[in-house]
């Protein structure tokens, strides 16, 4: 396989969008990309395109009839919140197998003001079965995903929310964050709550959104890149859950997190503590917290210490190993078809000191990470160095 | 003539093909020779191990003992919250999925230990009419009485 890099990144502020159309926000999206990268549209040669609520509607082209119809192949990429990060990664194999040099992902989402994600449809309502035999609503299924850490490791609801205390501090340095509000720990833990131990405020936003990259092979970034350092795509991992016991009744997002993880360390040949930061899927306060050990950023059943001694804090708040310097999930919010492409430009942006993060630079960042799950499930995590 | 006999019947139906009601209603699996157990009948193959056609029925206790648990506070509407959802360990080695009645909600958050490992038993009731008229049967756990 060959090495490929990222050379340019753009992305769209997060947030509700209800005078445009998903086209339309994945096309700004890309022009921002595309100029960061210093071409064209008519340089790209593949295009892969992430979006869920309209997967069966070619979004990739009702993109390009936005912004160049140049006749490349398009894809469209489904695959739950990992959507857009594996469109990403099909971006990543079509240079680094060598069919193309110039290839572009998009990741879009349009979700407006929604309830909760999750549970059965269709059919007589009568056989719905959430709520009547329990719940596979998202906050639950987090929720239990927190409280099995809580069984284990005598972990407590406030280990929780300093995870969401955490992130909100962070997005206020982030002006792409759709929340930008802080809180305090009282705020947290009194919000109204959602499914326990997760409150409001311990909960991701819905939204819209768009990011996308540019990505190129060896011989283009030389010959594109004018000088410019871009970071090297070290690992790109795509997992689904492998069978274990409880998987089809209570989502198990730990073991295909940690294989994807182990996979994405051993091919960029480096480990947990040489990673400067870390962007993670913290849907709910409670799936950042298992990822801190799914991820090996501390040992098994030390994720509560890990977080009372800062870590996950950006180290300009006196942090370490920091987690979601961009607000993660929770409150730069989760478009879910943009959120894997929004979480590399984070870590692309940190490596090469870009201006679009000037205000929570991570020092000296060699090395990042974007971790996504989808449930259902699908793990992908990209490691970029530089 | 057994469809219209099956149209005329308004008999009450399970919520879940895994709920089988009569006399003394329970939970029914199927269990491939691997040892893998599954509470959905409707499967092509094992996902364990592969194999096909290596399914017995197997009836599943009435007992189990808690696992994890949330506590629902905003749901569907016509779902009354707070409500408590579990997942509950039985002891042929599968899990279920279902409400927890008989335990506080709010006494539940206060103290998670009380309720990991608790024993429960399994009850039915009739939770909806579907739209021919039929009673539809779902289940849940309580804390055991014994």
């Amino acid at each position: 396989m060959r090495n490929v890099y990222v050379l340019g990144t753009g992305m769209i502020k997060f947030g509700r969008y209800p005078d445009k159309t998903v086209p339309e926000l994945g096309g700004q999206a890309a022009i921002l990309a595309l100029k960061d990268a210093g071409i064209g549209i008519k340089d790209v040669e593949m295009f892969a395109c992430g979006n869920l609520y309209q997967s069966n509607a070619m979004v990739g082209q009702r993109i390009l009839q936005q912004i160049g119809q140049t006749g490349i192949p398009v894809i469209n990429v489904a695959n739950a919140c990992a959507t857009g990060s594996t469109a990403f990664r099909e971006a990543y194999m079509s240079v680094a197998a060598g069919m193309y040099d110039v290839s572009m992902a998009v990741g879009v989402e349009q979700m407006g003001k929604q309830g909760l994600l999750g549970g059965a449809g269709g059919g007589d309502p009568a056989y719905s079965t959430e709520g009547k035999v329990g719940s596979g609503l998202m906050p639950a299924v987090f929720g239990q995903a927190g409280i099995e850490h809580m069984r284990k490791y005598g972990t407590k609801p406030e280990h929780f929310a300093k995870i969401s205390v955490k992130s909100h501090k962070h997005a206020t340095k982030n002006p792409f964050s759709q929340y930008r509000n802080e809180v305090s720990l009282e705020d947290v833990m009194n919000a109204r709550m959602v499914a326990f131990p997760n409150t409001l405020y311990m909960c991701c936003p819905t939204g819209d959104g768009a990011a996308a990259a540019i990505l190129v092979s060896e011989d283009k970034l030389k010959q594109l890149a004018g000088g410019r350092k871009r970071p090297k795509i070290a690992a790109s991992v795509l997992t689904s859950d492998p069978w274990t016991d409880r998987d089809l009744t209570l989502p198990d997002v730990s073991t295909l997190t940690r294989r994807a993880s182990k996979q994405a360390y051993e091919k960029a040949g480096i480990g947990p503590k040489d990673i400067a930061l870390t962007e993670l899927h913290d849907c709910f306060a409670t799936a950042e917290l298992v990822h801190y050990e799914n991820l090996g950023l501390c040992g098994d059943g030390e994720a509560g210490k890990f977080i009372d001694s800062g870590g996950g804090m950006h180290p300009g708040l006196g942090g370490h190993d920091p987690v979601n310097v961009s607000g993660g999930l929770l409150s730069k919010g989760h478009p879910l078809g943009a959120t894997g492409v929004a979480n590399i430009c984070e870590v692309v942006w940190h490596l090469t000191q870009d201006d679009r993060a000037k205000d929570r630079l991570v020092p000296n960042a060699k090395a990042g990470q974007a971790h996504v799950i989808g449930l259902g499930s699908a793990c992908t995590i990209h490691i970029l160095t530089i | 003539m057994a469809e219209q006999a099956q149209a005329t019947d308004t008999g009450p139906r399970p919520i879940v093909p895994w709920l089988k009601l009569g006399p003394k209603p329970h939970l029914e699996g199927i269990k491939c020779v691997c040892g893998a157990i599954y509470l959905d009948p409707k499967r092509v193959a094992c996902s364990k191990c592969g194999e096909t056609d290596k399914f017995q029925p197997l009836a599943l206790s009435d007992k189990g003992k808690v696992y994890v648990f949330s506590v629902v506070h905003q749901s569907f509407p016509g779902i009354k919250t707070p409500y408590v959802t579990a997942i509950v360990d039985l002891p042929e080695g599968v899990s279920v999925r279902a409400n927890l009645t008989g335990v506080d909600p709010e006494q539940a958050q206060k103290e998670p230990n009380k309720i990991f490992n608790l024993p429960v038993e399994l009850v039915t009731g009739v939770a909806a009419k579907d739209r021919e008229g039929h009673d539809v049967v779902a289940f849940s756990y309580q804390p055991s009485k014994n």
